[in-house]
């Protein structure tokens, strides 16, 4: 149990319907970067084709890429907060609750009794924001992998050796 | 017991056979092709010879190069003729055995012997051919290495049974002739006219019939036709009627003949070890599945057959059957001939005493709203541009999509049981979906928007080799649902149930043995 203070996550009751731990806010900056990035190509296309009718004095100019721009501004501000704040976890002594999605709602329990393996993946842009990806797999068809994003670095590698441990515990 | 072996010598007659096959097709479309003008029947001869030479050549290749080893943990099998790749089968990675004769083999008295390792078709190891006997001996070697290696680590005398018994066990059922006359029947199907296509297009290629030709049929069509048209409306009414007739003929005819190749001679037997079953006329299988992989059950119906009581019962585990996730184990049974075979699988069946709960009725309206929406939308333009009238058929197909949404909802219900988990589906007949509540891996609730604004959900539980999913449950309810069911897992281990991995041996027999407790 020398595991258990480093999370305080032993002492906790279990609720599957408790209150959510809240990702670290880097993740939303992340998920901010991420929907920037996503946007550009629409952005080009759109410029492209601004520049093209203005040669031809078909529209107004910014008739294409002005609403497009206003369009992915909106997302660009709206959007990464709502899916940062639709995003929690909960973990407790036996188990993980990964709760996602912004209009499609999805909320996994998976107990650690259950857990095949473990992933720590981090790339380019979490590895920036010194964050990372928890990926837990099971034997299940459905759910063969539940993935919580947006953890500290450093929670998520305890996080690892936290439901390892308890693996291990379990299976001696 | 390491020493090299190979498989069966007269395996490279069947693959002889089989490149003498394609050698006389070759030979013959030499033939009747025009190559080589007069000289071109000995040509063909020639090249035919030639062909099957080769082919028995490379089969003897095949056969002298593919050696396979019986080792005390594993079995290795090495082959290539150019290429060698060598690989090795751990006996507590082999889900089970299973032995095929496909009908040019069993007339030779050999079998193809596969071991089945979960990894999924292409990936499973399989020796083609063995003699019969060797085998038998291979799979009941294979059952007692992995005895071995789990009671060398388990509790001692938890496996009772010696191997010599293992396979003789008690009938638990078995389709004779009348039964699987009754089955075909009511496996209706038009499958023969889609052959018939595909020979209609081998005729095109080889003759120089143009069967896609349409003048030709047309012509046909119409000579048939003015026939027809002389005979008047009530002599053309018969001949719809006679249609009919012959096509509902035709189609239990396939069913028919389809059925009695498949699961001619259907024994299902229940072992120490678990459960075997052997069907098949020509092509004869012989599948042995461990009772402790068996992960949950699925009970199926027809939309007919379901009228008569026939029901079909399959187990779900991580091996696959020939294409389906899951092993068919009763395809065609009344309920109280699946109930033993349920028993002596761990499960129970839902009696009088299982408290079902249906699912939301705001699930209900929402998916008949939305079915029969995509049917009114359609039936918009239809209205505004189509001939006037038709637009009483989708309207119609709304009415209908409405009535079966509503008749779905009175199978759509779910039972939480001791140690199990009952689901129902289906939208004129029952699909009935069983699984322990130990062996799940995780619980999912799902919702999409308009789930959210109505206050139900879908509950995914995990399941190892097949899925198990419960829609349109309301929140409350799907969440005490989750509770309970983590409940029961979190207190038990993955090491400690019979796992489908077989990760943790030692934990194996406990795991089972509790998992029948629990049931």
């Amino acid at each position: 149990m020398d595991h258990a203070p480093a999370l305080g996550a032993s002492a906790l009751p279990v609720d599957d319907d408790g209150a959510l731990t809240r990702l670290h806010p880097n993740y939303s900056h992340a998920l901010r970067v991420q929907t920037v990035l996503g946007a550009i190509p629409f952005l080009a296309v759109s410029l492209g084709l601004e520049f093209a009718q203005i040669a031809k004095g078909l529209l107004p100019q910014g008739a294409i890429a002005g609403p497009v721009l206003l369009i992915a501004l909106a997302l660009v501000i709206r959007i990464p907060q709502s899916r940062y704040n639709a995003r929690g976890y909960q973990i407790s002594a036996d188990r993980l609750r990964v709760v996602r999605g912004f209009l499609w709602r999805s909320d996994t329990v998976v107990p650690f009794g259950r857990v095949q393996h473990i992933d720590v993946d981090q790339g380019p842009l979490e590895r920036f924001f010194g964050i990372a990806t928890l990926t837990l797999h099971t034997a299940g068809n459905h759910n063969a992998s539940v993935s919580l994003p947006g953890l500290g670095e450093d929670l998520a590698r305890e996080m690892r050796e936290d439901i390892r441990a308890h693996i291990r515990r379990e299976s001696l | 017991m390491s020493e090299l072996r190979r498989t069966a010598p007269l395996s490279v007659a069947v693959g002889a056979l089989g490149s003498i096959r394609s050698a006389i097709i070759t030979g013959l479309a030499i033939a009747f092709s025009g190559i080589g003008d007069a000289n071109r029947f000995w040509v063909a001869l020639g090249v035919g010879t030639a062909a099957a030479a080769i082919g028995t050549f490379g089969a003897w290749l095949k056969w002298h190069r593919l050696t396979y080893a019986i080792g005390a943990e594993d079995i290795r099998v090495e082959s290539g003729v150019l290429s060698r790749s060598a690989r090795s089968v751990p006996y507590e990675r082999i889900q089970d055995v299973s032995l095929e004769a496909k009908p040019l083999p069993r007339l030779l008295g050999l079998v193809a012997v596969k071991f089945e390792t979960g990894a999924g078709g292409a990936d499973d190891l399989s020796l083609q051919y063995l003699s019969t006997a060797e085998g038998e001996r291979l799979r009941q070697l294979v059952r007692e290495r992995r005895e071995d290696e789990q009671t060398g680590q388990a509790e001692p005398g938890a496996v009772a049974a010696p191997a010599a018994q293992a396979d003789e066990g008690d009938v638990l059922f078995a389709m004779g002739p009348g039964r699987l006359l009754t089955f075909g029947l009511f496996e209706f199907s038009l499958a023969v006219f889609a052959v018939l296509g595909g020979l209609l297009q081998y005729v095109d290629n080889v003759t120089d019939l143009d069967v896609w030709n349409v003048d030709l049929w047309w012509g046909w069509l119409k000579e048939q036709g003015s026939t027809v048209a002389t005979l008047g409306p009530y002599a053309q009414a018969l001949g719809v009627v006679a249609g009919a007739i012959g096509l509902v003929i035709v189609g239990s005819a396939t069913g028919v003949v389809r059925t009695f190749l498949r699961d001619w001679g259907f024994t299902l037997t229940r072992s120490a070890r678990g459960f075997r079953r052997q069907r098949g006329l020509f092509t004869r299988t012989d599948v042995v599945m461990p009772v402790h992989r068996v992960q949950g059950l699925v009970i199926g119906t027809g939309l007919i057959r379901y009228r008569f009581g026939w029901h079909g019962l399959s187990f779900v585990s991580l091996a696959q059957d020939a294409e389906s996730e899951s092993h068919v184990v009763a395809p065609f049974a009344q309920m109280d001939e699946l109930a033993p075979i349920v028993t002596a699988a761990g499960f129970r069946l839902p009696d009088d005493a299982t408290a079902w709960q249906r699912a939301s009725t705001r699930h209900r309206t929402d998916k008949a709203l939305l079915d029969s929406a995509l049917f009114v939308l359609a039936a918009i333009p239809v209205g505004v541009f189509g001939p006037p009238g038709l637009f009483l058929v989708p309207l119609g197909a709304a009415v209908v999509a409405v009535a079966a949404n509503l008749y779905a909802w009175e199978f759509r219900r779910f039972a939480l049981g001791e140690a199990q988990i009952f689901a129902t589906s289906g939208f004129m007949s029952p699909t009935t979906r069983i699984a322990t509540r130990l062996k799940l891996h995780s619980v999912e609730i799902a919702q999409g928007p308009l789930a959210r604004l109505r206050g139900y959900a879908t509950v995914h539980c995990g399941l190892a080799g097949g899925s198990f999913a419960i829609a349109g449950v309301p929140l409350a309810e799907a969440r005490a649902l989750r509770a309970s069911v983590l409940e029961t897992i979190a207190s038990t281990d993955y090491s400690r149930l019979d796992g489908p991995l077989d990760q943790a041996l030692s934990g194996a027999q406990s795991g089972f043995s509790a998992n029948l407790a629990a049931t």
